[in-house]
């Protein structure tokens, strides 16, 4: 009784770093003077909006959005006078929302940053941990009770709330970073003492990226204590997290040298061979040639061998940061993936179509990087470059895609929507997986009762049952090697193995199962 | 030719299956239970929230209309073998040329006071499930009564429901009639080993009891009384003491009857063209090592397997492999494979071994003069069947077998 209550408060206590986190970008004050203009806007485009700004210098806003406006519209006003006259090069690109609510913060939310950054990051952290200690500190099995009772993990009122927050949050991100601002003054201190500089919107996403796979990670380990595959699987990407993709860039940053997440690999991380990205590469002396290097030998080499010997696991269900917060924040929500045929044929077409889209989009770019020519197709006045391409697919898929409906979505599609239809590593891995490797989960002769808990939780929504009910192996390009078919298969049937198979008999179908021994005879 | 298969149960959509993929004759199953296929093995886990209704059914619905399996929602009630005539209960009727019985079985009551209070349940059908889940709400958000239920019957439906209350938060009470968990089956150490198990989830295990009558208040049930004269607080009590053929409705139908449908090894009956596969199902002549009544899952798969090869008119008797079956007592898994007795028989011998935590256990059965390797339970392991059937099937001998399991 005591417990539970605890447990109730431990849950509060998330609840309302949610809530204080929700309610940020809507309050503060930001002071907009001369001196912050000046600090924050480039000199060059001092004298287009500087006299466009100017009455709102001395200016207090409350809440960031007056800001915001103020901004935009001088930017706006300007550009659109520019494009009028046709002189190109005036065009201001730049996003000075974000910087200059940086700058001209001011108030209660600078004051009381660190008691906010105790609510917003240190409450869910607390409260998050002594509810996972809680629920999950001594089991010796599966841990599936009521979730199909819950709202919050079978599409329910709470499921849908939380989808709405999420989406909006990577809505922000991605389109008006100006209002994260609020939350980014939080981490500061923190990106300082890291790196020596002001935090930008993606290193507060980073943070607090890295902080849900460590919670949530904590999570996984707990509540999978009795399986040794979930334990290190999930201490890896804890690892691979908070080392590769946070800590060592943010380093890499500091010694100004190019900051680059050692374990993404093209085509997932798709701006690999975009100019700046080589540039930075070539210029950085040994160390780039290194990164250059590694880069290619990974897509190149590594990514076939490993996944000849292990299938794509080893990089989404172990390595990968997408695969990491799927496996760890997103496992509440794995059940929810759909397992109809119709939605493996969707996905077939969506995944390898993104697979294309990044390969021809790199062409196009190194194209560009090779021969100095934008212009891929100019057909009666409509023209394409590879500028274009690059930005469509960073829009679609780098953004749209891998954020909003990736992470998104988790409440209402499950935890792998974006690994599952959108990611071109996954789907690259996929083919070598499908086509070339021992990896396979194989299903122990006839003991099958096809109760449909390994297709439930598959969050990659095969339909595992088809095969383990027929008596045959899953060899699936889309299958990541989670293994949580194995662990909730309540009858030992499914076991994910890498053994010297790679031949016919790793895909063979039998007309009948193992068992009934009349039927093999008279065949 | 119409051949129409009465339950959808697995031998029926199983034998269903097969039937369309060698032949084009039309194909009707029909089943009063649900509209389509789903997995009775799952029922627990409908109940305790790891799966919806959807997640147990094996195929989309657009399967079977895609393969032209004809689907009716009925029961029927008799059967005129002479006419080919199947007579449903709401009048209606349908001819056949063929017909297969796949009912299943149904769950074994007693005759005792109370039985027929509200809160006393049995588990066999998707309605059981749905009656168990009105029963243990009510329970849960009444102020009064006890939030207990009470298990009758230490077998693998029994263990299920236990855990099934036990996911939901009330408290349990297991009847178990043997000296020990699952006594026909298991020896006294293994039922041990599940015990202890079964308690460190909360379960009282009451061994040699039996329920004696069920009291109530306001017609529903508020206490049990026990062969050994305690009484027992509760606001449910689950039957779960085995369960029978379904054939009751094949009374006056002129199909003989014993336990079951009566039926050769070609799954014949006495009358013409008509079949009987699965639980419902009984051997006059069994093959050897093989039960008169089987009533798990792969045996009625491996029926319906081996009598859609009967129909398309291929020469073949069943003939199963080695024995096999699984379960999972909590979080226990357990698999079985060729003959295990309880005790060992004259001419066995069995080598016993558990561990210290009691959470795996080995027990192999070999024949004491030539030291053939007879069977296997394993609790807290997971062994491949194909392995094991292949020893069973070349006689390997109990070295050989142990040789594994060392490590
Ligand atoms: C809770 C539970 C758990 C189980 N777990 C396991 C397990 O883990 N492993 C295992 O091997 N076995 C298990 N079993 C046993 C297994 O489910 C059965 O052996 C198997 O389902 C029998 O299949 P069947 O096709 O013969 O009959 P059924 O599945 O019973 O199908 C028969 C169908 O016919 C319908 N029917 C009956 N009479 C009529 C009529 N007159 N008109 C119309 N329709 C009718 C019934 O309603 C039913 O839908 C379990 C059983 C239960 C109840």
């Amino acid at each position: 009784m005591v417990l539970k209550g605890i447990r109730y408060g431990a849950a509060g206590l998330v609840l309302v770093a949610m809530a204080v986190f929700v309610i940020l970008p809507f309050v503060g004050e930001f002071r907009l003077t001369e001196r912050v203009f000046d600090e924050v806007v480039d000199a060059s485009h001092h004298e287009a909006l500087k006299s466009l700004m100017h009455d709102d210098f001395g200016r207090t806003f409350i809440g960031v959005h007056g800001l915001v406006n103020s901004v935009n519209e001088a930017v706006t006003s300007w550009n659109v006078a520019a494009k009028a006259e046709s002189r190109w090069d005036e065009v201001i690109y730049a996003d000075y929302a974000f910087t200059i609510a940086h700058a001209a913060a001011v108030g209660w939310v600078v004051d009381a940053r660190w008691l906010l950054f105790f609510l917003v990051f240190g409450l869910p952290v607390i409260g998050g941990l002594l509810f996972i200690w809680l629920s999950y500190r001594d089991r010796e099995g599966v841990a599936h009770h009521g979730v199909f009772h819950r709202a919050l993990t079978s599409r329910g009122g709470v499921a849908l709330i939380l989808g709405v927050v999420l989406i909006a949050f990577y809505v922000v991100l991605y389109w008006f970073p100006a209002y994260t601002v609020n939350w980014v003054l939080l981490v500061d201190p923190i990106s300082e003492a890291i790196s020596g500089s002001q935090a930008s919107q993606w290193f507060l996403y980073g943070s607090m990226y890295t902080l849900v796979i460590l919670v949530m990670g904590v999570r996984m380990l707990l509540k999978y204590q009795f399986s040794p595959y979930h334990s290190l699987r999930t201490a890896l990407l804890m690892f691979f997290q908070l080392c590769f993709a946070f800590i060592i860039p943010e380093v890499l940053a500091a010694l100004n040298l190019p900051a680059q997440d050692l374990k993404n690999i093209w085509p997932l991380d798709y701006s690999f061979f975009f100019d700046y990205r080589l540039d930075a590469m070539l210029d950085a002396g040994t160390f780039g040639f290194f990164l250059l290097g590694w880069g290619l030998l990974l897509f190149m080499v590594v990514v076939p061998v490993m996944t000849y010997f292990y299938g794509k696991r080893w990089y989404c269900s172990w390595v990968c940061g997408c695969g990491g917060l799927a496996e760890t924040a997103g496992d509440p929500f794995r059940q929810l993936s759909d397992k109809r045929l119709i939605a493996w044929q969707v996905e077939r077409w969506m995944v390898h179509g993104v697979l294309v889209f990044a390969v021809l989009m790199t062409l196009a770019v190194l194209y560009t990087y090779w021969t100095g020519e934008a212009s891929l197709v100019q057909v009666a006045g409509w023209s394409v470059s590879s500028y274009d391409l690059r930005s469509w697919y960073g829009f679609a898929i780098g953004a749209a895609f891998a954020g909003v409906v990736g992470t998104g979505f988790y409440p209402f599609m499950g935890n792998r929507v974006w690994c599952r239809f959108g990611c071109p590593l996954a789907a690259y891995l996929g083919l070598i997986q499908r086509f070339r490797s021992r990896f396979r989960i194989t299903t122990n002769g006839g003991q099958c009762i096809s109760c449909g808990n390994c297709s439930t939780y598959c969050e990659m929504g095969i339909d595992v049952r088809s095969y383990a009910q027929r008596g045959q192996n899953i060899v699936r390009s889309s299958c990541v090697g989670c293994g949580i078919c194995a662990t909730v298969c309540p009858r030992g049937v499914l076991k994910l193995e890498n053994g010297a198979d790679d031949g016919a008999s790793r895909t063979e179908t039998k007309p009948f199962v193992f068992g009934n021994n009349q039927i093999h005879v008279n065949w | 030719m119409h051949t129409v298969i009465i339950g959808n149960g697995i031998a029926g959509i199983t034998c269903a299956r097969h039937l369309r993929k060698n032949s084009d004759e039309f194909i009707t199953v029909i089943s009063g239970e649900t509209d389509h296929f789903f997995s009775r093995t799952a029922l627990m886990y409908i109940f305790m929230g790891h799966m919806r209704y959807e997640h147990t059914k094996p195929y989309e619905d657009w399967f079977w209309s895609k393969n032209r399996i004809a689907l009716k929602r009925a029961w029927v009630s008799a059967v005129d073998t002479e006419k080919r005539v199947l007579q449903f209960n709401d009048s209606a009727q349908l001819a056949y040329d063929r017909l297969v019985i796949a009912t299943g079985s149904r769950s074994r009551t007693v005759i005792l006071d109370g039985v027929n209070l509200s809160g006393v349940h049995t588990l066999y059908s998707l309605q059981d499930v749905e009656r168990l889940d009105e029963s243990t709400k009510a329970v849960l958000s009444s102020a009064q009564g006890a939030r207990k239920a009470v298990v009758v019957g230490g077998g693998l439906i029994g263990i299920e429901l236990c855990e099934m209350f036990r996911s939901r938060g009330l408290e349990v009470s297991m009847l178990v009639r043997e000296p020990s968990f699952w006594g026909n089956v298991l020896s006294l150490e293994e039922g041990r080993l599940v015990e202890v198990h079964i308690r460190s989830h909360g379960v009282e295990v009451l061994t040699e009891t039996e329920l004696v009558s069920i009291e109530g208040e306001a017609g529903h049930v508020s206490r049990v009384r026990l062969s050994s004269g305690a009484e027992i607080e509760c606001s449910i009590v689950a039957l779960a003491i085995g369960v029978e053929p379904n054939v009751n409705w094949l009374q006056n139908s002129g199909i003989e009857l014993g336990r079951g449908v009566l039926v050769d090894r070609m799954f014949r009956t006495n009358a013409q063209d008509v079949y009987a596969i699965g639980d419902c199902a009984e051997f006059r002549d069994p093959p050897s090592g093989v039960a008169a009544i089987n009533q798990v899952w792969y045996t009625g798969r491996m029926m319906g397997e081996t009598l859609s090869q009967i129909l398309i008119g291929k020469d073949v008797e069943y003939a199963p492999g080695p024995w096999f079956n699984s379960a999972k007592f909590f979080d226990l898994e357990y698999q079985t494979y060729g003959q295990v007795a309880t005790v060992p028989k004259p001419d066995e011998q069995h080598f016993f071994w558990r561990d210290l935590e009691g959470r795996r256990s080995i027990k192999v059965v070999f024949d004491a003069q030539q030291s053939i390797f007879l069977g296997i339970n394993v609790i807290g392991f997971r062994v491949r069947h194909e392995l094991i059937a292949a020893y069973l099937e070349k006689e390997a001998t109990s070295q050989e077998v142990l040789k594994r399991f060392e490590r």
